[in-house]
């Protein structure tokens, strides 16, 4: 086994600038939680010029909704969910700042584009490893869009929360060279 | 005539969407531990590693083993002989589903199709109802993920598309979901009927054993030869290429109209969850 890499959030640039479609990491520091309806408001924030309830510059969303926490324990399962109904979106936070995407599954053309030209990476997590990923999470607080239950934004402290750069800051892409290797129809 | 309280349908519907989003069968888990050992990619192991290990975690720190807890999906199958009593039976079903997320801590992840506005307690569920013969009630209780569920389609084929045109709709189906749904999955198939009787169909072989062919061997053969075909596209386990797509493909058959050929192809995660109870 090669040696586990750390990847820090918020990003530090030449570490961004290191990672490669195919490493896996393991991330540690402090990420925000938002999928479709956050995103959604957040969009609508920056087309409006108003300000937004978070930070976007050099940032990692993870597009998640937790479980509620049974008593004891400070969250319920955590996994990512599907990225590309993020996927309207994401271009325009890109351009706020934003430089480290956590998902599940493949990104449009315009997403990745636009991540080369801003320079940023998407990270893969297991989809449906939720308990896995929840025991990573050491920290967690409500941040934004309280109304939004699941939905709602949240910063959370991890501490080796396994990825796999599934997309990196050149455009290097393993949903299309992955498939490929091992396609044999 | 055998009667059967509500209250007793409304604590079976919650302790099985407990039960469900916790534990996955033996047999999904049987066929993982296979994946894992037939898996040629180093990520596709890890990846399996890892969904392996969830389950592990899931269980030492009792928390569901995916966040996405699903819609409920409930099949009520109702001996003919069986009276119900107390009250309205699908409002028992909701309130058990209610009472299940609740008590259970699951995410509620229903809401209005069009305001958007979350119901707040995961109801209503979608209700499937089978009269069958006997005076028993079995209820299974299905919690849906919508990761796969958003990837599957259905499609009115034309007689002369034939056997042909359905192999390549189920396997366009699973090209076109690529690592959205959470592969390595499972793939129903309804083939005939009309357009519902079809959808029902690939839902409800969902529920069959992981891996347990359809007894008429026409149709096994073609489930074989469709997991065969989908497995060498190469997409692999959370689409980032590999040997392992999908753990298995299961089939459902039902005669159709001389002018029509509908093919419903329900995508289900690797967190294949149901449970059942026999009342």
């Amino acid at each position: 086994m090669e040696t586990k890499k750390i990847f820090h959030a918020p990003v530090i640039h030449e570490e961004l600038n290191s990672l490669k479609a195919g490493d896996t990491i393991y991330l540690r520091g402090s990420i925000i939680t938002a999928r479709d309806a956050a995103h959604k408001r957040i969009y609508q924030l920056l087309q409006e010029g108003k300000p937004l309830p978070i930070e976007l510059k050099d940032q990692v969303i993870y597009y998640a909704g937790p479980c509620p926490a049974r008593p004891g324990l400070i969250i319920g399962s955590c996994g990512p969910t599907t990225s590309s109904r993020m996927d309207v979106y994401t271009p325009l936070l890109l351009e706020h700042g934003l430089k480290a995407m956590i998902g599940k599954g493949p990104r449009s053309a315009q997403v990745i584009e636009s991540m080369v030209k801003h320079g940023a990476v998407y990270l893969a997590a297991v989809g449906g490893a939720g308990a896995l990923i929840a025991s990573c999470i050491k920290k967690v607080e409500a941040v934004a869009f309280e109304d939004l239950g699941p939905e709602a934004i949240y910063r959370m402290e991890v501490e080796d929360m396994p990825l796999l750069v599934a997309i990196d800051a050149g455009g290097n892409n393993l949903y299309e060279i992955g498939p490929r290797q091992f396609a044999h129809i | 005539m055998k009667e059967i309280h509500v209250s007793k349908i409304t604590d079976t519907v919650a302790r099985l969407c407990i039960e469900a989003c916790y534990n996955v069968g033996d047999d999904v888990k049987a066929l993982l531990e296979k994946a894992r050992q037939q898996e040629a990619s180093p990520h596709g192991k890890n990846i399996l590693d890892q969904i392996l290990q969830n389950l592990r975690v899931a269980q030492e720190l009792k928390l569901p083993i995916c966040q996405d807890t699903g819609m409920a999906v409930v099949f009520l199958e109702i001996g003919q002989d069986v009276h119900i009593v107390g009250g309205d039976l699908y409002e028992a079903v909701h309130e058990g589903v209610r009472r299940g997320y609740t008590e259970g801590y699951l995410r509620k992840s229903v809401l209005s199709p069009i305001t958007r506005i979350n119901t707040g307690d995961n109801t209503p569920a979608v209700i499937h109802t089978e009269i069958v013969p006997g005076d028993k009630v079995k209820i299974t209780v299905a919690p849906k993920g919508f990761g796969s569920e958003n990837m599957s389609q259905l499609k009115m084929l034309k007689p002369s598309d034939g056997l042909e045109g359905i192999k390549e709709f189920i396997l366009q189906t699973v090209i076109d979901a690529g690592g959205n749904p959470c592969p390595p999955i499972i793939v129903g198939v309804g083939i005939g009927g009309t357009m519902e009787k079809a959808a029902y169909m690939a839902k409800k072989v969902l529920l069959r054993p992981a891996g347990q062919h359809n007894p008429d061997p026409l149709v096994a053969q073609l489930e074989e030869e469709m997991l065969q075909a989908i497995n060498n596209t190469g997409i692999g386990p959370q689409g980032l290429g590999g040997t392992v797509t999908a753990l298995a493909v299961h089939i459902e058959t039902y005669p159709t109209h001389i002018a029509g050929l509908p093919v419903a192809v329900n995508i289900q995660c690797h967190a294949a969850r149901h449970s059942k109870a026999l009342l």
